[in-house]
């Protein structure tokens, strides 16, 4: 009877969680959606139905094409960025180094900056008049200048190092987390064996750490999916939209163009991005734990 | 158990320094009693901010007592503040007035949606339909009834030049697009960027492609293009997006990031000599120091003597305006001499009313009331009145892409597939 | 480890430190620099040279523009912060030490709310906030009560997850113990779980203080009107002004920024103890 009592409290406790969550997310989706498959674009709403087509449309958008292409460059960059730059501190901090919580401190701060300061300090730092370009100048170095988000072919990756800089030392901490726990009898048993550091790392302690760089991935995937305000405040939409992305288009056709059909379709497309990268990850990581 | 108890009294002593902190006006956690007027726009700094504020005094002279809440968001060209106001009026949080553009940005998106009030009243009380000339009171009005005061009158078809730069040089400004040509090539090779533009908000190049719109095509033919009687699949827009194409030649490399006034800080930095811009520039240029006729020279954009693209700012009364009375009183500040008087020399604007003193106004002003009155009035589409809003942003989006890829068959298409989208053509 | 390593790796390996210390703290550099130039002097040409002359006149106008922001940000994230990592500890605790039928489905139910990309729930959000807040003599939709309900609900999911993840790290023979005592569920929760919640409840805290603070779409949204905005929404409008008065700007964004980064500083050892414990291992 206990049982039964605790049974029905527990239900009771995740209760309220569970009505917020299915209206605020669920709800909310659903009604996107709907949104998504009318007629609303000006400022009257318009909920009559219209089945797929803003969908096909948007598709054909020119704008939406150089999103998602942007998409799909800034998050291969930035995750590869991210994870390289991520694991090679991790690893670098993990040899025992003079000032570690020093080092330790300075690549991960960045992450307490919000994304709108981030944007708006590399939106100066990246301007081709200013910034890094003077410094490399003053330094001798003035043949490394470039015009960084003016030049559309490759202003996205300015984008991806502002995000970088944001979100690679969070991956370093996941990393070095992975790292200290290794076992140091591992690792001296493999020295034993006769391997060499570069050896020690590739066969034995990266491959311990994918369980830390899938759950990086997943993360670092899905922010960059929905990124908004690092952009919005670096640089908009760029020239001939190179660092134009959906969410951007998203907040500007609803809130500026009234066009709250084509908002809400590019809301559920992304949603689906996302949905396709965590929704087998969650299934993955629920199916190990149940075997745990 | 002592951390766990520790722990709590921490939470709930926040939770308490925070209640009290949130009773304190305008956090929205707690209504207000004083009799208030909410005012919102975007005018947030310089000259903009000094004449509304100078408008302010002259409502707390004429109706004291009361609280005026200055709800300004940056953003130029109000970008952003069109965003948040957005929500608000959806939201049904409406300001007791906010600032609009004259034309289809208040027609359409506020009018015929019934957010506003009808003010034909309050013109005939007031004599407005005498103080303002016709065609402005046309922009403001839908179905023969007005739904806003007109507060100012800005020209966008308005070139600016460094006078020292030119006069070194002995150039005149270009009063055509190829007259222009020439005198870059001279300032080219000069070493000095011809024409300076900042797009990073898109609708900077949309403005000057509609002066060169404008200039292709005269002033039947620029009126015809929101009615769907010029074509944009045409000659007239086809010649007009080709000089485009070519001017961008001219023009500083890094456009992209910069904004507006940036852009005029080219010309007062001598790293440019021309540029386009609506007149809030010479706001800007006052603002630095500068002044008309000496330190800078203003001319029609190239093409466009005679013709005036008209930019007007108005208020109008959201229907479920919070303190109505206070709202009401405001609009008769703002259409009044005294109110357009002392708002619009400081804003850098010329009145909306025709009965403004001329005195009261710089050089520049002055010739720009002139030509008020005696050329053609166009809309400006950049600026919300020709067109709706959501022509405005594809119109934004596809010059954004032209500036790039300078790609004239697909620019013409995709415009007129956005005039046909919105309604605009058949 | 270490001993015998040749001195040229060891002085290549700092010497590479060093670089991605000043790439990081680079912008810092930029923000502090500047922000405490005056205006006259500061100017995009010539943004690293230090000022001639200190002055704290950006920090000063900064402060006076952002002081109602910074005080709305406050009263945002402490109530948020707080009620989702209360929230997060009691569903952690059900998910975690109360296995019931439907346990495996509300979790992964309730995680999925953590990936959603918040431009996907602008427009029912808005409406839904206009709707509740007429029903309840409460005004949500336009207000910080609102913004800190959104943020609370939005916090759930990444709060559980963290609580119950260090929940199931409590051995089962304790709680087993304590209910051989006679505790049920509540009591289980009252005098052995809550007890050790520490580590988490910091970890919970840190990660919600600073996602909420720095948090810019909703807050956009939600709180439309200017006055009640927290202060990355006013900061961004201090960036969009007329004339740029940039010192005022770095100071402002330095100002934005400390908060956060004070949490940071000063209980980052957590965060990483806590990240070490698999909190977001997920």
């Amino acid at each position: 009877m206990r049982i039964r009592r605790d049974r029905a409290l527990s239900a009771l406790i995740l209760l309220p969680s569970v009505v917020a969550v299915g209206v605020f997310v669920y709800g909310f989706i659903g009604w996107t959606a709907y949104v998504a498959m009318s007629n609303w674009n000006s400022f009257v709403p318009d909920l009559s139905f219209s089945g797929l087509r803003n969908f096909a449309d948007l598709f054909q958008t020119p704008r939406f094409q150089i999103d998602m292409r942007n998409t799909l460059v800034f998050t291969l960059a930035f995750l590869a960025g991210c994870l390289g730059i991520g694991l090679l501190l991790a690893v670098l901090l993990d040899r025992q180094i003079r000032g570690e919580a020093f080092f330790r401190n300075a690549f991960l701060f960045p992450m307490s900056i919000s994304f709108i300061v981030g944007g708006t300090v590399w939106q100066w730092l990246l301007n081709p008049s200013t910034g890094v370009n003077l410094l490399l100048e003053s330094a001798g170095l003035g043949a490394l200048k470039s015009p960084w988000y003016t030049e559309p072919r490759i202003a996205i990756y300015a984008v991806v190092i502002a995000a970088l800089w944001q979100m690679s030392g969070f991956t370093m901490a996941m990393y070095l987390a992975g790292l200290r726990g290794i076992s140091d009898e591992l690792r001296e048993a493999a020295r034993v064996d006769g391997a060499s550091d570069l050896q020690l790392y590739r066969h034995v302690i990266i491959p311990l750490l994918h369980p830390i760089t899938l759950s990086a991935a997943i993360v670092l995937g899905h922010i960059s999916l929905k990124i908004f305000d690092l952009v919005f405040a670096m640089t908009g939409s760029g020239p001939a939209f190179s660092t134009d992305v959906p969410g951007i288009f998203m907040f500007e056709t609803t809130f500026r163009g009234n066009r709250f059909a084509e908002g809400a379709t590019i809301s559920i497309i992304m949603l689906v991005m996302v949905a396709v990268v965590i929704i087998p990850y969650l299934a993955y990581s629920s199916r190990t734990e149940a075997e745990a | 158990m002592s951390e766990t108890h520790r722990l709590a009294k921490t939470a709930l002593a926040l939770l308490l320094a925070v209640a009290v902190l949130g009773l304190v006006p305008g956090t929205g956690l707690q209504a207000g009693a004083a009799k208030k007027l909410e005012i919102f726009s975007w005018w947030t700094a310089g000259g903009e901010a000094d004449g509304l504020k100078a408008m302010f005094e002259v409502y707390k002279k004429l109706f004291p007592g009361v609280e005026i809440i200055n709800a300004t968001v940056a953003g130029g060209a109000g970008t952003d503040a069109k965003a948040v106001l957005k929500t608000r009026m959806l939201g049904g949080n409406p300001p007791d007035s906010f600032q609009v553009h004259g034309g289809a940005e208040l027609v359409d998106t506020w009018v015929k949606t019934g957010f506003m009030e009808s003010l034909a009243p309050l013109y005939k009380s007031e004599g407005w339909l005498n103080a303002f000339p016709k065609d402005l009171v046309d922009i403001v009005s839908h179905q023969g009834e007005q739904y806003s005061v007109p507060v100012n009158v800005h020209r966008g078809n308005v070139l600016w030049f460094n006078k020292k730069i030119f006069d070194d040089n002995k150039l005149k400004a270009p009063a055509t697009w190829d007259e222009f040509f020439k005198v870059a090539e001279t300032l080219k090779g000069k070493g000095v960027t011809p024409l300076s533009l900042g797009d990073k908000n898109k609708w900077e190049a949309a403005h000057l492609f509609e002066d060169i719109l404008a200039a292709a095509l005269g002033a039947e033919g620029y009126r015809g293009l929101w009615t769907g009687k010029t074509s944009w699949e045409g000659d007239g827009v086809k010649r007009a997006l080709d000089t485009f194409a070519r001017i961008l030649n001219y023009v500083n490399r890094d456009h992209a990031a910069f904004v507006w006034d940036q852009a005029a800080q080219m010309l007062i930095d001598r790293k440019a000599a021309m540029n386009v811009m609506g007149d809030w520039a010479a706001g800007y240029f006052t603002a630095k120091g500068w002044k008309p006729n000496v330190d800078y020279g203003f001319a029609p954009a190239p093409g466009t003597a005679g013709l005036f693209v008209v930019v007007t700012d108005t208020f109008g009364l959201p229907k479920k305006a919070p303190n109505r009375e206070q709202a009401l009183a405001w609009l008769k500040v703002a259409g009044s001499k005294a109110g357009q008087e002392a708002f619009n020399p400081l804003k850098g604007s010329i009145c909306g009313r025709t009965d403004c003193d001329p005195k009261k106004f710089d050089v520049y002003l002055q010739s720009s009331a002139v030509d008020f009155t005696k050329n053609a009035l166009l809309p400006s589409e950049v600026h919300g009145s020709a067109a709706p809003e959501g022509f405005a942003t594809l119109f934004n989006d596809i010059l954004n892409l032209f500036v790039t890829n300078k790609d004239v068959k697909a620019a013409q298409r995709a415009l007129q597939k956005a005039c046909v989208d919105n309604k605009m053509c058949k | 480890m270490g001993r015998g390593r040749p001195r040229a790796t060891r002085v290549l390996l700092y010497a590479i430190l060093a670089f991605f210390a000043a790439f990081y703290l680079m912008p810092v550099y930029v923000l502090v620099n500047n922000g405490l130039k005056s205006f006259r002097e500061v100017s995009l040409s010539r943004m690293w040279a230090p000022p001639q002359q200190v002055t704290l006149e950006g920090f000063g106008k900064a402060l006076r523009e952002l002081a109602p922001n910074l005080r709305n940000s406050v009263v945002l994230v402490v109530p948020a912060a707080l009620v989702s990592a209360a929230l997060g500890s009691v569903n952690g605790y059900v998910l975690a030490k109360w296995k019931f039928a439907g346990a495996d489905v509300v979790f992964p139910l309730l995680l999925f709310g953590m990936f959603i990309p918040y431009q996907s729930v602008l427009i029912p959000l808005v409406q839904f906030l206009q709707w509740l807040g007429g029903l309840l003599p409460v005004r949500l939709y336009g207000s910080i009560t609102g913004l800190v309900l959104v943020h609370v609900v939005y916090g759930i999911p990444i709060t559980t997850l963290i609580f119950r993840n260090y929940y199931a790290t409590v051995p089962t023979e304790i709680v087993e113990a304590a209910r051989i005592d006679g505790a049920g569920l509540i009591g289980v929760y009252r005098n052995v779980i809550l007890p050790l919640s520490m580590p988490a409840f910091v970890v919970v805290m840190i990660w919600q203080v600073t996602q909420i603070w720095n948090e810019f779409l909703f807050a956009v949204i939600v709180t439309s009107n200017p006055a009640q905005q927290p202060v990355q929404v006013a900061l961004r409008n201090l960036a969009g002004s007329q004339i740029v008065e940039w010192n005022v700007q770095m100071a402002g964004a330095l100002l934005a920024a400390l908060p956060p980064l004070l949490v940071y500083v000063f209980l980052g050892r957590y965060f990483l103890r806590g990240l070490m414990a698999g909190a977001l291992k997920g």
